[in-house]
């Protein structure tokens, strides 16, 4: 797909104690990257639950960037580890899903490494930029409160997501 | 929609407004947000400042808010402000949330249509989440009144005394037989050439006889459980086969003792000891510890020659020592582990190990020490000639991309130092290669002035080699050291009896499996990462974790002990505080949709999660969750909620980020 003016959508998960601490130096660094990717705060990349991949890819975004501490550095010892074995799982089933893996991107940045959160984004961006949109879940349907009705993305409405929904 | 929201963009200045357009972001809030419950959309110059907060405490109060956003800097920065105010004006601070637009968008972009779409974009999101924050309420846990010193370095000795003289109780765990550290080690300190065991022994002999402190050397910490406030931790007291109720550190045993063993640890190399030893003669505390590998007796049965002229009554040295399994409480910890000295053979091309009268610094320092092996001479290998001129290489492992890329700090005073002692007591030629003199700190660019007053030899030039390849008579059995003098821009070959290399430093090696212990980690060059590198230098990301000393990063002994003395008024701070509020993010397991899978079992490294046998379900202790959220993510039944980053919450967000929420307006 060659669009020129194709802007892609980026959701970046990043964690509390690295990589989003790499996001704010490169802020204070005033290092420039590309606009396109906005930022999700979790504690930990082992907070991914792939379903958000899933649900930020189906709401609209091109790419989704999951960022966290380098192996051996996680902030919870080793629970960056497991947001590896999430990603490449994850890719796994995107592929089956007839959508290009490497729309996902796993980047590990520290909180000193401002400059690789601000080129890594900026890379992603380009990257993204050539795959083209994604255009999933466009047009679903929506029920009265305003929540998808698709039936197409009810698999990635985790059961415990919607309290209301959780039958006690 | 009952909630009402407030949204409150920051000009910061013009940090963000310069950037993004705040007026325009507010009131597209107000505006488009209004049907996600939004009912205000404010800009002010300054949110941070008390009449920005005033701002959101009058609305919260008139307006009745329920719940508030805050778009300005990171949330690392001003989080607590805003969460504060809204306390302040009886709102519930878990129900505030903060969205970066300065670090993440006005300072990072340039495009001020885009920046300001993102803006809108992150507000948007933020709105989402905060619908589903729910109140909560800090987590208040009592602090153990007692604190745990590892290492008993300078810094670890400073901060032990710090806090045992302020009337708390401190158990200080140090690996070797004595504390003192690498400090004990030295002969003179920079810049005021103070002897290194005159300033420090004192503070040792305090160590060892202060009635709030448990020393425990030989030991060594195997496992942390707990969090703030609640540590145990359990420490293996290594056998060191001497009864020190009966012990009185007379000597008789090393005298007798009949297996002499090359002095790796203290002496460098350059010393002997017996297999039943104290490191040196100021050791705190004062018994000798059974070095099994090479003991005789351990070896071959038979020997005890120690046992047989121990004149104490009873005997103190017990062969049938075993290794003790203590466990200590305490509410913090400070960590003071020091770091190990760059091992010099990785740089072939100086020689040392091949080369005999190469020296590292260590050995050096040792050589000085007129309790040393060579009771203070400075002499080369042979132990009795005189070296007439010496080289002094600096930086050695150090600001190198091959081996360590950061300055070791300590290097050039060292080197400093040691041209001064060289030539106050052999009269030889002192030549010091550098890369740059680095003299930041008090009185240290007056002793470099005084060194070179005394007539030490300056060349600016990375070493390139050390060899006893001789190409000239006058080359002829001596070091010949390869340098390019960059002042001059010539190549020189100096030709000299003795080489000193100042050898950098380095994080412990067993650093990483010492960080995981404690649960906190190491930056890039393998040093334990602070809270704040300017602000916060000796907190770490984990509560009740403190480092102080070299662990952080190099440093020399005044900033080690300013170190110590810092890491103990924190720690202070926390025992006078008596309670500790936690932040309430933790996991929680809904029992009724707990399948019993046990996935999320095996994830938790603090073992916080276990199965209860008689229910068949999962269960999390509150006090060990650290709320990383991994188990939450992983339950397949979705039984697992983590509260301030519920699946809600996040998936929310998402939405709101891609302006989701948007879409109903629209149509």
């Amino acid at each position: 797909m060659t669009d020129n003016n194709f802007e892609p959508t980026i959701i970046g998960f990043t964690c509390n104690w690295c990589s989003y601490r790499a996001a704010d130096l490169a802020g204070t660094a005033r290092m420039k990257y590309a606009p396109n990717v906005r930022l999700i705060r979790m504690m930990c990349s082992g907070r991914l639950d792939p379903t958000f991949v899933l649900r930020a890819l189906s709401g609209g975004a091109d790419g989704v960037m999951i960022t966290g501490c380098h192996p051996g550095e996680c902030h919870y010892i080793e629970q960056n580890y497991k947001a590896l074995r999430r990603f490449h799982l994850l890719r796994r089933v995107l592929a089956g899903l007839g959508i290009e893996p490497e729309r996902v991107k796993l980047v590990w940045a520290s909180a000193a490494e401002g400059a690789k959160f601000a080129a890594e984004t900026t890379a992603f961006v380009e990257e993204i930029r050539k795959l083209g949109p994604l255009g999933w879940g466009k047009g679903e349907e929506k029920d009265e409160g305003g929540r998808i009705k698709d039936e197409d993305s009810s698999f990635i409405t985790h059961p415990s997501s919607f309290g209301e929904e959780v039958s006690a | 929609m009952t909630e009402k929201i407030g949204v409150y963009v920051c000009h910061c200045g013009t940090n963000i407004a310069g950037t993004v357009d705040v007026k325009g972001v507010a009131e597209w809030a107000a505006e488009h947000l209004k049907h996600r419950g939004v009912v205000i959309g404010r800009e002010y110059k300054f949110m941070c400042s008390s009449l920005g907060q005033e701002l959101v405490e009058n609305d919260i109060k008139e307006l009745g808010l329920t719940r508030v956003i805050v778009a300005a800097c990171s949330p690392h920065l001003h989080e607590k402000t805003f969460r504060t105010a809204c306390k302040n004006a009886g709102l519930n601070p878990y129900l505030c949330e903060m969205v970066s637009i300065r670090e993440q968008v006005s300072w990072v972009h340039t495009d001020k249509v885009a920046a300001t779409e993102k803006s809108k974009a992150v507000i948007s999101g933020g709105v989402e989440r905060v619908l589903h924050n729910e109140a909560l309420e800090p987590i208040r846990v009592p602090i153990h009144a007692d604190t745990l010193v590892v290492g008993g370095g300078i810094a670890g000795i400073q901060a032990a005394l710090e806090i045992a003289d302020a009337g708390y109780h401190v158990c200080l765990v140090e690996r070797e037989p004595s504390i003192g550290g690498h400090m004990a080690q030295f002969d003179k300190t920079f810049p005021t050439l103070d002897c290194a065991a005159c300033i420090l022994t004192p503070k040792m002999v305090e160590i060892g006889s202060h009635p709030n402190i448990t020393l425990l050397t030989w030991s060594e910490v195997e496992k942390v459980d707990g969090f703030v406030g609640n540590f145990t931790a359990t420490i293996r007291k290594k056998a060191s086969y001497v009864n020190t109720d009966s012990c009185t550190g007379c000597g008789i045993c090393w005298e007798k003792c009949p297996k002499k063993v090359v002095d790796d640890v203290f002496e460098a190399g350059l010393g002997v000891r017996k297999a039943i030893y104290r490191p040196f003669a100021q050791a705190v505390p004062k018994y000798p510890v059974m070095d099994v590998e090479n003991c005789t007796y351990f070896k071959n049965g038979k020997c005890k020659a120690c046992q047989l002229f121990c004149p104490t009554e009873p005997n103190s040295i017990n062969f049938e020592q075993k290794d003790e399994i203590l466990e200590v409480q305490a509410g913090n910890i400070i960590l003071a582990t020091g770091y190990d000295l760059f091992d010099t053979t990785r740089i072939p091309q100086y020689g040392y190990g091949k080369l005999p009268n190469v020296f590292t610094s260590i050995e050096f320092e040792r050589m000085c020490n007129a309790a040393g092996p060579t009771e203070g001479k400075v002499v080369l290998r042979d132990m009795k000639t005189t070296p007439k001129s010496v080289v002094v290489v600096h930086c050695v492992g150090s600001r190198d991309e091959n081996y360590n890329k950061y300055c070791s700090s300590i290097c050039c005073m060292q080197s400093l130092k040691f041209a001064h002692l060289v030539m106050e007591r052999t009269g030889a030629e002192v030549y010091n290669c550098y890369i740059d003199i680095r003299t930041p700190a008090k009185d240290y660019e007056e002793f470099y002035k005084r060194v070179l007053e005394e007539g030490g030899h300056f060349i600016r030039g990375k070493v390139a080699e050390i060899t006893d390849a001789a190409r000239l008579p006058e080359e002829e059995g001596k070091l010949i050291v390869q340098v390019e003098d960059t002042l001059i821009g010539k190549q020189r070959r100096i030709p000299v009896d003795m080489v000193i290399l100042s050898a950098g430093i380095e994080p412990r090696q067993d650093a990483k499996e010492v960080g995981k212990l404690f649960g906190i980690a190491c930056g890039a060059s393998g040093w334990y990462t602070e809270k704040h590198p300017k602000l916060d230098p000796v907190a770490t990301m984990t509560e009740g974790i403190y480092i102080a000393g070299c662990v952080q990063g190099p440093k020399d002994i005044p900033a080690s002990v300013a170190q110590g003395a810092a890491a103990a008024a924190r720690v202070l701070g926390k025992i006078q505080q008596g309670v500790i509020a936690l932040e309430p993010i933790k996991a929680s397991i809904n029992e009724t949709q707990c399948s019993g899978c046990r996935i999320c079992n095996g994830l938790c490294p603090f073992n916080a999660i276990s199965f209860i046998e008689d229910d068949k379900v999962s269960s999390i202790n509150p006090a060990l969750c650290q709320g990383c959220g991994t188990c939450v993510a992983a339950c397949p039944a979705g039984a697992i909620s983590g509260t301030g980053f519920s699946d809600a919450q996040i998936i929310a967000q998402i939405d709101g980020l891609l302006l989701r929420n948007l879409e109903e307006a629209r149509v």
